[in-house]
């Protein structure tokens, strides 16, 4: 990447003044937003460039602008507006020049906010959750059944009513958090007696149930469909489009609901982020910390503890459920596909490689997990294809290879188990608290390595003082 | 980790034919087939009992002579399932006797088991060599390349991807473990679609592995699970021999008992528990063979479904307890094979096999939360 110094430059701790930092942060949104729209005018056309690779990446580097911004020492109306003008101006614009990369920072916006919710669960209250993605399936056929017309199927006396119109959406939205939090009380119950590590297996277990069930429950009742999935949900309504023709706007719904969507996942996002940082903050927050760190201990201090692990689970599972509602409108179709181990597995992945417990860190492995998923694995298959389909020749100086005798099932973008894997391992070994570390110290994660001295006494001083 | 008879240090010196002896090596099994005859009894009774209640289903077939006739089938079956468990238990079982730690990678190991056995018989087969064999032989050969492939790969990965993190906090290990998991599926399936394009292995055919023996009108016993069921029962006396009565197994036990201790008393620690898993992963693997023999197509993600059972077996018996995890593993078995084949029948096809999954983790689930130390555990401490 061209600009690949001015990432480094944001981030390092240098004596830059403040007005040299905020000239480099405009010029790397700049740069990395040029790119990215204009990226694919600017590189000739061959097989051996890899220009959707390339764009994924400028891409990538565009999206980190929000969190390099995050971290500047730079006055907090300067980062308002820039944030504001990178999240709702030209992140909508690319959006309109390649609908791709608006489908992809929706994803991630979907994906940070499931994992915030995830993030409550193992990095606040260490609590090992393996099936949350079922949690996720609940919210979203709780949309897909009210939404659609699957629920006169059921409901035969009273079939005119549905499907329910788009905008209950809104409510489905509020009810999307209560059901999934139920959920998440009605799993924990029985489970959260147990030990750490069971509690991952039963949860894996719950998760495969959810899948199970939803594969099936199309008799005797039709509840789910079956593996076929329910289609079409209902949208939200388009409510502000009078509004928008009268602003001499004209663009058709197909334009529009990508960057609506994209604008509602933003605003749930930035929620959900809020109402984690006040229980990051809360008493609850310093209890489920209390419980992760030494759950004798925090019992002994009265801390209750099936209650306080309920109300993560509860907590995690509430976001989980009101985005799984965003998912299936936005969807229009759901199948059980989309609630597999895999997502889970990779919701986690976000939040480990992010660094468990950091808020800043769980959005980064999300935004950094969900393009690797979608764009740059899939970006490497393509170029291997079209190399493969060119017949190039790679000369690496002391050997020559022809792309076509490379096999046909060598695909990235079919390994990303092997990725997630690779990532979870290594992240254990050699950094278990994160890229991006939560400013309270782990010890559930850190303790039993030898800490150096002066970290020790570097610690901030928990605020707000004991419960 | 216990084992139910542990044997005293004279017991080697006393030689294999000892009484001693041949109790540390023969009551395991004598438990193991009261409980598999207990079960199938107790569980057979029940659905009769439910099809002489509920006799005839709503379009007028008569359930009591259904039940009763693919009732010895149904038992053979859970059999041979519940002896693939209980292999695959005990490596679960083993290391979580030694180091307190769900093995999440187990299950890709013993998946590792059954591709390998595939790969060797379709390469015996390509050279049309399969024939000319000797079928014992055969067999033979495929268990031991499967088990010395996933006992070598359970080492090493007890070596990367373990063992660095031996004394970090619980969670730590065991996100390692998914993570070794999720990776090593990926990297069976990378390596099977180079090798042959594709990653989907079937079992070839070996004639004289698919002679049936009859036995009257209702059973039919195919040689696979007749083989299936021997194996399983000779590495599980082997398993107790080494365990109970060798040096080696003695030091696996000492450092499950206390590893500070036993390293004081000058056990290599390290080794024991790479032996720990070479064992449980050599079983793992010859579990994984027997189960591709038996149920023929297998493919990189074979091993989590049956891992994770066999987990639950591994709990039902009360975890760290090698009886136990075999036990776990036959009733689980047993419960599973009559829960899909009996389900269907009774509720009229409304729920079918497909819930048989649903069954394991529900009792799981009950296990956990009515007798978490198992049906022959003791209770875990809390690791401080």
């Amino acid at each position: 990447m061209v600009n690949r110094h001015s990432i480094s430059m944001p981030f390092s701790g240098g004596k830059a003044p403040p007005w040299a930092r905020l000239v480099g942060i405009i010029l790397y949104i700049a740069i990395t937003f040029g790119l990215a729209y204009s990226l694919e005018d600017i590189l000739p056309r061959a097989a051996e460039i890899p220009l959707t690779l390339f764009e994924s990446l400028a891409f990538l580097a565009f999206l980190g602008s929000a969190m390099i911004l995050y971290y500047q020492p730079i006055p907090k109306v300067a980062k308002l507006i820039l944030g504001i003008l990178v999240l709702l101006l030209l992140m909508p614009a690319l959006g309109l020049r390649n609908g791709y990369y608006l489908e992809v920072a929706t994803q991630v916006g979907i994906f940070a906010a499931l994992a915030l919710g995830l993030n409550i669960v193992v990095g606040f209250a260490g609590l090992l959750d393996l099936g949350y993605v079922a949690f996720y399936a609940v919210g979203a056929y709780l949309w897909a059944f009210f939404g659609s017309t699957q629920a006169g199927l059921v409901l035969t006396s009273i079939k005119d009513f549905f499907p329910l119109g788009g905008e209950w959406f809104f409510l489905f939205l509020c009810l999307g958090v209560i059901v999934g939090g139920l959920a998440g009380i009605l799993l924990g119950l029985p489970v959260l007696r147990l030990r750490g590590d069971y509690l991952a297996i039963v949860t894996l277990g719950f998760g495969e149930v959810i899948r199970v069930m939803v594969n099936n429950l199309d008799k005797p009742l039709n509840l789910t469909n079956g593996p076929q999935g329910i289609s079409p949900i209902q949208r939200p309504p388009l409510f502000f489009m009078p509004l928008l023709q009268a602003l001499g706007f004209d663009l058709e719904p197909r334009q529009i609901y990508p960057i609506y969507f994209y604008l509602l996942v933003i605003l749930i996002a930035l929620i959900v982020i809020f109402f984690t940082r006040r229980l990051d903050d809360s008493p609850i927050g310093r209890a489920w910390i209390a419980i992760r760190e030494d759950e004798l201990a925090a019992q002994a201090m009265g801390v209750p503890l099936v209650r306080t692990k309920l109300t993560a689970f509860a907590a995690g599972a509430s976001f989980a459920g009101a985005m799984g509602v965003l998912f299936a409108a936005k969807q229009i179709f759901i199948n059980p596909e989309s609630f597999t181990l895999m997502q889970s597995i990779g919701v986690l992945a976000m939040v480990i490689l992010g660094g468990m417990g950091s808020i800043p860190g769980v959005i980064l492995g999300a935004i950094l997990v969900t393009t690797l998923n979608l764009q740059i694995l899939k970006a490497l298959s393509d170029w291997l294809n079209a190399m493969r389909q060119a017949g190039t020749v790679l000369n690496l100086g002391f050997i020559q290879y022809a792309m076509k005798n490379l096999p046909v099932q060598l695909e990235p973008a079919k390994y990303e188990r092997m990725v997630f894997g690779i990532v979870l391992v290594l992240m254990m070994i050699f950094r278990p608290e994160g890229v991006l570390p939560a400013s309270r110290r782990k010890l559930e994660i850190t303790a039993n390595r030898e800490t150096p001295p002066e970290a020790v006494s570097a610690t901030p001083p928990v605020t707000g003082g004991g419960e | 980790m216990q084992t139910e008879t542990v044997a005293p240090t004279r017991a080697v010196s006393r030689g294999i034919f000892s009484s001693q002896m041949l109790r540390t090596l023969f009551a395991p099994l004598g438990q193991l087939a009261i409980w598999t005859v207990g079960t199938a009894v107790v569980l057979s009774l029940v659905v009769l009992l439910l099809a002489l209640i509920f006799r005839t289903s709503s379009s007028g077939v008569d359930r009591f002579t259904l039940v009763l006739s693919i009732l010895p089938q149904v038992i053979v079956d859970s059999m041979v399932l519940g002896f693939v468990y209980a292999m695959i238990a005990l490596g679960y079982t083993m290391v979580y006797g030694v180091l307190e730690f769900i093995n999440f990678a187990h299950s890709e190991i013993f998946m590792i088991g059954a591709v390998v056995g595939a790969e060797v018989l379709i390469s015996l087969s390509e050279a049309k060599a399969l024939e000319n064999f000797n079928p014992l032989l055969l067999i033979l050969l495929i268990i031991a390349a499967g088990m010395a492939v996933s006992g070598l790969v359970a080492v090493v990965v007890e070596r990367v991807a373990y063992r660095p993190l031996r004394n970090a906090p619980r969670l730590v290990p065991l996100i390692s473990a998914i993570g070794v998991s999720f990776f090593l599926q990926d990297l069976v399936r990378m390596l099977e679609s180079i090798w042959r394009n594709a990653f989907y292995r079937t079992y070839p055919d070996v004639p004289s592995f698919s002679q049936r023996i009859s036995f009257g009108d209702t059973l039919d016993v195919s040689y696979k699970s007749i083989i299936v069921v021997v194996a399983a029962i000779v590495m599980l006396l082997a398993l107790n021999y080494l365990v109970g009565a060798t040096k080696i197994g003695k030091s696996i036990r000492a450092v499950a008992q206390n590893r500070a201790t036993a390293s004081l008393m000058g056990i290599d620690v390290d080794r024991a528990i790479a032996l720990t898993f070479l064992v449980g992963g050599a079983l793992g693997g010859a579990a994984g063979v027997l189960y591709g023999l038996r149920f023929s197509t297998i493919n990189p993600y074979t091993g989590f479904i049956p891992g994770i059972k066999a987990f639950t077996a591994a709990v039902l018996g009360g975890i760290g307890n090698i009886t136990g995890a075999m036990l776990g593993g036959i009733v689980l078995g047993f419960l599973e094979t009559f829960g899909a084949s009996y389900l269907s029948i009774f509720t009229e096809g409304a729920f079918g096999a497909e819930y048989k999954d649903i069954l394991a983790f529900g009792i799981l689930i009950i296990v956990l939360i009515f007798r978490p130390k198992g049906l022959l555990g003791e209770v875990v401490g809390e690791r401080a």
